[in-house]
């Protein structure tokens, strides 16, 4: 195997690795929703699995991501284990933010997750400051900040965007276009409906992608971090997808916008098993090889919801801890 | 010693630590090349240039969120607002974001960011460059909220701010802006939540905030020549909150007035209030008493700005009401 196409087989193992272990979290926890074991909300990442792997497989434990309310996916893929994630939002002391957070505020600050969120918008602005920082510190880092169609028409897009723009901040700004804000059409939200183009207002290129699509997602992300690293300044990439769950767990799968017809279409161009077609097409694994990666992960999972579930509870009388850093 | 104005003073404190420490950058409308609305940027630019010392477009929002983030990785942002007023525009990141990374990171994130701005009714601002809003940021957990009101403070007080990692206020008020006294040479800092005893009293404690301190200072000159003997507390910050010090006072005096030109409902006299009731209750020969700003939008005409702000006239008849009772 030459050097390339061994790059090429470990990029394709991390990329399906990555995508079916967030797939797998992600369906263990909707049955542990149903099953009571989840204290409060779940946006799970069903469908849109190639943007989060796509980008963070370009990312250091470095770069900071700064991420949203469906922000599994973006937390498995940067490195956050399926025990800490489970564990968070089952809400015991193993969790990744110790049960202070929850599904919607994970942290793990040593490998750059900087948050997913309860708030549409901020990510995008902190995703700047993230950039503002590496400059200042030339510390050769990104900030990369995810954010739903939902976020385009708030503030924080044209703040943030411009910020990272008119200082050159090494930084991806990545929408996930899945069509929907809860129960509102994108179309209903915006009269432009392309948000790559909207670079163009800040002076800054933007790519639109088939976000179901990892290979598509991964290229347009590799360029915009060498633009990033090599002082270029910021990218915007628009990534088309679906969610293929509902809005969060305990909702109607389809509403007033959102069809049966319109989910069974987006099934079909699911990233995974689309993924898993391109490799066995291009031969960089054998289906043995998937089906492996297939059964590991599954175990992975299985195991790390039964320490989940055995975890010890945070002691209440620890609750007002790391509200300050100093005492006074 | 030497004598500087308070933008003086708090401008030295923000150049030594500048040089100090490379991560330190200011944010603001004119931070920059222009060195600051209020001069309180004068000449860094020159050393620092345009990275440290960075001129933003109008937006509050936007630069808050931005400096949030950089001081989520690594950075120090000081965020210069102009008037406070316009710390309105980002109070979602503030109070949804800035205050509670620490906690919801449990404890692995830091926050040292400093907001600063020009606070206080005067010169016929008006409503929209008048406010003081600092009672907002004592009630949410996470925030520092200092309040300097002489130089020697402010250096003090932002040299402690620009080495602390949590989110702190520095707030300055307008007719402090130009007072001059005398301000320590080199390093010097104002530890969080130590009030300061301005003047020392036997027959009531008056508690006030910025340039109340001053105007309750002059009543208590005057009035000691009637042989009535006032005790005036500075807190300097108002979270943390030094009440041991006011406690110690009443206990003193018996008599305690709270004098803070922002607005009386859930103000920083009411939680003194509360606290000196709950742990001092048996020290008081007579109710609490409060002065405040009127509760209304700050007015123009100078006949009516006058009449909304506490001044030394009713600081005076204040101090009689309570020491009649
Ligand atoms: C500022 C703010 N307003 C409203 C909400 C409630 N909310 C949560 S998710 C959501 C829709 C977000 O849509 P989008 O950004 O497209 O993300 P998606 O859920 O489609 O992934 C809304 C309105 C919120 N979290 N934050
Ligand atoms: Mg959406």
């Amino acid at each position: 195997m030459s050097a390339d196409s061994g790059d090429r087989f470990e990029r394709h193992r991390w990329l399906y690795r990555t995508m079916f272990t967030i797939r797998t979290v992600e369906e263990r926890l909707a049955r542990s929703f149903m099953a009571g074991l989840i204290h409060g909300a779940c946006h799970t990442y069903v469908g849109e699995e190639a943007v989060a792997a796509g980008v963070c497989a370009g990312l250091t434990d470095d770069d900071a991501v700064f991420s949203t309310h469906r922000g599994h996916g973006h937390a498995l893929a940067k490195g956050v284990s399926p025990d800490a994630l489970i564990a968070e939002l089952y809400g015991r002391e193993t969790g990744i933010s110790h049960g202070r957070g929850g599904s919607m505020h994970l942290f793990a600050p040593e490998i750059g997750l900087m948050g997913t969120s309860g708030i549409v918008g901020p990510c995008i602005l902190q995703a700047a400051g993230a950039g503002y920082s590496a400059r200042l510190l030339g510390n050769g880092s990104v900030g990369v900040a995810f954010f739903g169609d939902g976020a385009v028409g708030n503030g924080a897009f044209h703040e943030g965007l411009n910020l990272a723009a008119i200082y050159d901040l090494p930084v991806l700004f990545v929408c996930e276009n899945n069509l929907y804000a809860t129960e509102v059409p994108f179309s209903h939200a915006s009269k432009n409906p392309d948000v790559a183009s909207r670079a163009a207002n800040y002076g800054i290129p933007g790519i639109g992608v088939d976000g179901n699509d990892v290979l598509a997602v991964h290229e347009a992300a590799i360029e915009a971090l060498r633009r990033a690293r090599a002082g270029e300044g910021p990218t915007l990439i628009e990534a088309k997808t679906y969610r293929t769950r509902p809005h969060a767990e305990g909702m109607g799968l389809t509403g007033v916008y959102r069809t049966e017809e319109e989910v069974a279409e987006w099934r079909e161009k699911d990233p995974i098993s689309r993924f898993r077609r391109r490799i066995l097409s291009d031969e960089t694994m054998t289906a043995s090889d998937l089906d492996r990666i297939e059964a590991d992960v599954r175990a992975e999972v299985e195991e790390a919801e039964k320490e989940a579930a055995a975890s010890p509870w945070p002691d209440g009388g620890t609750a007002d801890r790391h509200v300050y850093r100093e005492t006074v | 010693m030497t004598e500087k104005t308070f933008t003086e003073a708090a401008r030295e404190a923000l150049s030594e630590a500048m040089d100090a420490d490379p991560a330190i950058f200011v944010v603001g409308e004119g931070a920059g090349e222009r060195g600051g609305n209020f001069e309180t940027t004068a000449g860094l630019y020159e050393k620092h240039g345009p990275l440290r010392l960075c001129d933003t477009p109008i937006c509050e929002r936007g630069f808050i969120g931005m400096c949030t983030g950089a001081a989520m990785t690594g950075a120090r942002p000081v965020v210069d607002f102009m008037f406070t007023d316009f710390i309105l525009d980002g109070l979602g990141e503030l109070i949804n974001q800035t205050s509670k990374m620490q906690y919801m990171s449990n404890g692995r994130l830091k926050m040292p960011m400093v907001l600063r701005g020009c606070i206080g009714i005067g010169h016929s601002a008006a409503t929209h460059h008048s406010g003081s809003y600092y009672p907002f940021f004592v009630h949410i957990p996470g925030f520092r909220v200092a309040l300097p009101s002489n130089p020697a403070d402010a250096k003090g007080l932002l040299a402690t701010a620009l080495r602390s990692e949590d989110p702190v206020f520095f707030m300055e008020h307008r007719h402090l802006l130009n007072l001059k006294g005398p301000v320590p040479d080199g390093e010097h800092r104002v530890p969080f939540g130590q009030a300061a005893v301005v003047r020392e009293g036997t027959d009531a404690t008056v508690v006030a905030l910025t340039v109340m301190v001053h105007h309750a200072f002059q009543v208590a000159e005057e009035l000691s020549g009637e042989g009535i003997s006032l005790e005036i507390i500075d807190p300097r910050t108002v979270a943390p909150l030094d009440a041991d010090t006011i406690l110690a006072s009443v206990r003193k005096t018996g008599r305690l007035l709270i004098v803070d030109e922002t607005f009386m409902p859930c103000g920083i006299g009411a939680e003194i209030s509360a606290r000196v009731t709950e742990h001092g209750f048996d020290e008081l020969d007579a109710p609490i008493k409060r002065l405040n700003g009127s509760h209304v939008p700050t007015p123009y005409s100078p006949s009516l700005e006058q009449a909304v702000v506490p001044d030394r006239a009713s600081i005076e008849e204040a101090v009689r009401e309570l020491l009649a009772e």
